[in-house]
């Protein structure tokens, strides 16, 4: 006990799952909701949504040095070895809700050509599964996460049912764009969001705070934590500050029988189950993994293939804004309201996908301009008029292929504070996914030009930074020479082991991933409960 | 542009004061021992946010405020009277930055910050520099009083609808206006 919450080991449990984000949380709601004894060890804390408006203050106030999500550096130590440098703790939340609690929320589904970009282009690999397969647990997640979103979009994947809930109408600033798009031939469409546009599964409708990326102090933005409730309320367990240091396994190698992980008071547990899920993300999950070596899995656990922690990948962002002789209305929401898939599917093999967004928030809001401020009273105020309320921007999602030297690690020269030796992250650019950045601020400068906004920045290949979707590191597939998990998500070494979540992604797109995450989680849990 | 009971409620709310918003409006209390912050620890929060330190933001305010803006006063008060409540840890900043602003202008023009004109008071914060440090609580005497008490302001205002509403935003960040203007055009 500790804090008056017990960590110790539940005595019977079917299945443990490592993580409560949305992969680890999906997985315990659907199998707590079948009847099974699901105990869920999480490394970070159990947060207090009443302290969410003090998080956003963290955020929206220069000078106020915690980090929003108690991010520790000491817990949360990495390196970063590759030609660029990965800003790990940028976007990445440890606790219960994980990353969902920072998340923007957008939610779409993968192209049906994503599934199969090397048959169709002769890049990279195919998935062992295709969109069809997928589908139904697309629908499913949708429901889960309550997609508010509109059947507007000529570029998606066929869909066989509106979205849970009304999508979001468009913005001024969309308006703005209207007819600068039509000129130069783009097409644009409506943007699912895990946003409620109506109240949903016990929480509001938005109204609006504008800090959705990093907070939502009402709760209207999905975050795991629903279905950690969803979870609990079905008798699951999920225990906080519970981080799991390694994975045992039987005499033969077959089966993993126990998570070791340990508690606030120094002490270490067992958790046996009959089936284990690690849901931990697309770092985390390796690192596990590569931590849990043993004689007979010496260079980590179902690594047999030798890739785990190979083909990191991420999105990459591209940008470019300016600003407008008239008012743009940015910054009263802080999420998007349009998109254009247009540029998404690849013609051939010259460039990746590209996943064209509008901002609704370029520029800064008047209290950003105030509190680094230097100058008061009525020129500070005539400071701030110049300063918001003409910005306008565009950005992109630019897909970056999987590549075998990007990788996550182990670093053995830095340890965390459980001794642990760090994850490294080992990560740079290639020259298609450079091109496709160009391209993408092509279009971006075509547009804008064609609004006439002066332009004031870019962001392309070579200021360009990660969009922090961690994918790839133990990817799919059907032979195990080539994989880690088979395509029922079950590592292909070790009968009980499933991987959940974006690690097994064998080709990122340059899609939001959380839905394609929440989709194979609802399969993967499909697939434990057969078994159970 | 009259600063409303609203605006003040807004920012509380933008400050991690949410709990505060629809409650009995908080008021912060005199040395005397009148109303208290919305209740709570109001005779803690009496002994070092009173009368003098309110008094004292109110002057501040009407330096680094606009001078668009009226009903500065109540707003301030109500705003900082709900805060006091939120936290001990700002309402003692608070209380320090204070008195630092008063031993400066006191040791520059023989009185203390509040009972100098609007032409010292913006200068004395000019000679401190609180217009060029960064903010900081545990800085120097210049980032504390930017912290606790030029920002706490600023931050008050501009993530207040009507303060905002200034540059043309009327649903600031940090602000739960809802979802409909973003959808509206400029007036």
């Amino acid at each position: 006990m500790s804090g008056g919450i017990d960590r110790t080991p539940s005595p019977r449990a079917d299945v443990c799952i490592v993580g409560a984000g949305p992969a680890g949380a999906l997985v315990a709601a659907a199998l707590s909701s079948a009847g099974y004894d699901v105990v869920v060890l999480d490394a970070g804390p159990r947060f207090d949504p009443e302290d969410r408006n003090d998080r956003m203050e963290r955020y929206l106030r220069p000078g106020i040095d915690a980090p929003v999500w108690d991010t520790d550096p000491e817990r949360d130590a990495y390196t970063s070895s590759g030609d660029r440098y990965y800003p790990l703790n940028a976007a990445r939340v440890k606790g219960i809700g994980g990353s969902t609690l920072h998340w923007q929320g957008m939610v779409m589904r993968l192209h049906e050509q994503d599934f199969a970009l090397a048959s169709a282009t002769g890049m990279a690999d195919d998935w062992p599964l295709d969109y069809d397969d997928l589908r139904p647990y697309y629908a499913a997640a949708e429901e889960e996460l309550s997609v508010s979103g509109a059947s507007d979009n000529p570029f998606a994947p066929p869909r066989e049912q509106p979205h849970p809930l009304p999508a979001f109408p468009p913005s001024y600033s969309d308006s703005l764009f209207a007819e600068a798009c039509e000129a130069v031939g783009l097409t644009t469409h409506s943007v699912p969001n895990a946003r409620n546009s109506e109240p949903a599964d016990g929480a509001s409708a938005c109204v609006g705070y504008g800090t959705c990326k990093p907070v939502c102090p009402s709760g209207a933005k999905y975050d795991a934590t629903r279905h950690v409730d969803a979870a609990e309320a079905n008798g699951a367990r999920v225990v906080d500050r519970a981080p799991v240091q390694r994975l045992e396994h039987d005499a033969d190698g077959d089966r993993v029988t126990a998570a070791v992980y340990a508690t606030p008071d120094d002490t270490e547990h067992r958790q046996a189950a009959r089936e284990f899920v690690v849901a931990a993300g697309g770092v985390e999950t390796p690192r596990l993994l590569l931590l849990s070596e043993s004689e007979a899995y010496p260079n980590g656990l179902a690594n047999s293939s030798g890739l785990v922690g190979r083909y990191f990948m991420d999105h990459l962002f591209a940008g470019m804004g300016g600003t407008l002789d008239e008012p743009t209305r940015q910054k009263h929401v802080g999420f998007n309201t349009t998109e254009s898939h247009q540029f998404y599917n690849r013609p051939d093999d010259s460039r990746t996908a590209i996943k064209l967004e509008f901002l609704n928030y370029a520029g800064p809001a008047p209290a950003d301009i105030a509190l680094t401020a230097d100058s008061f009273g009525d020129e500070l105020l005539a400071e701030i008029r110049d300063g918001y309320g003409r910005h306008i921007a565009m950005g992109a999602l630019v897909e970056q292929l999987p590549r075998k030297e990007n990788r996550i690690r182990l670093d053995p020269s830095r340890t965390d504070d459980h001794e642990n030796p760090v994850p490294d992250v080992v990560w740079s650019l290639d020259d298609t996914t450079r091109r496709t950045i160009e391209r993408a601020n092509e279009i971006q400068r075509a547009v804008l030009a064609e609004l006439g906004v002066d332009i004031g920045w870019t962001v392309g290949p070579e200021n360009t930074g990660p969009a922090y979707h961690h994918m790839g590191t133990t990817r799919m597939g059907t032979d195990p020479a080539e994989s880690v998990v088979d395509p029922q998500l079950r590592t292909h070494d070790l009968a009980n082991l499933t991987l959940a979540g974006s690690s097994v992604f064998v080709t990122g797109g340059a899609m939001n991933p959380t839905l394609t995450i929440a989709a194979l989680s609802l399969k993967a849990a499909d697939h434990v409960e057969e078994r159970l | 542009m009259e600063l409303s009971r609203r605006d003040a409620l807004a920012a509380l709310s933008a400050a991690g004061v949410g709990s505060i918003a629809g409650c009995a409006a908080p008021t912060a209390t005199g040395p005397d021992g009148g109303e208290s912050a919305g209740g709570g620890r109001a005779s803690e929060t009496a002994s070092v946010v009173g009368d003098h330190e309110l008094e004292t933001l109110v002057a501040v305010a009407e330096v680094v405020y606009p001078s668009a803006v009226s009903g500065v006063d109540d707003f301030v008060r109500t705003y900082t009277g709900g805060r006091v409540d939120g936290a001990g840890d700002y309402a003692a900043g608070v209380a320090d930055a204070v008195a630092v602003l008063d031993d400066y202008a006191t040791e520059l023009y023989g009185g203390e910050y509040a009972t100098r004109s609007r032409e010292d008071r913006a200068d004395a914060l000019d000679y401190m520099s609180v217009d060029a440090v960064d903010p900081d609580p545990d800085g120097t005497d210049a980032q504390r009083v930017r912290h606790y008490v030029v920002n706490e302001l600023l931050y008050a205002l501009y993530t207040s609808p009507t303060g905002a509403s200034l540059a043309g935003l009327e649903n600031p960040p940090g602000h739960p206006g809802g979802t409909e203007s973003y959808r509206t055009g400029p007036e």
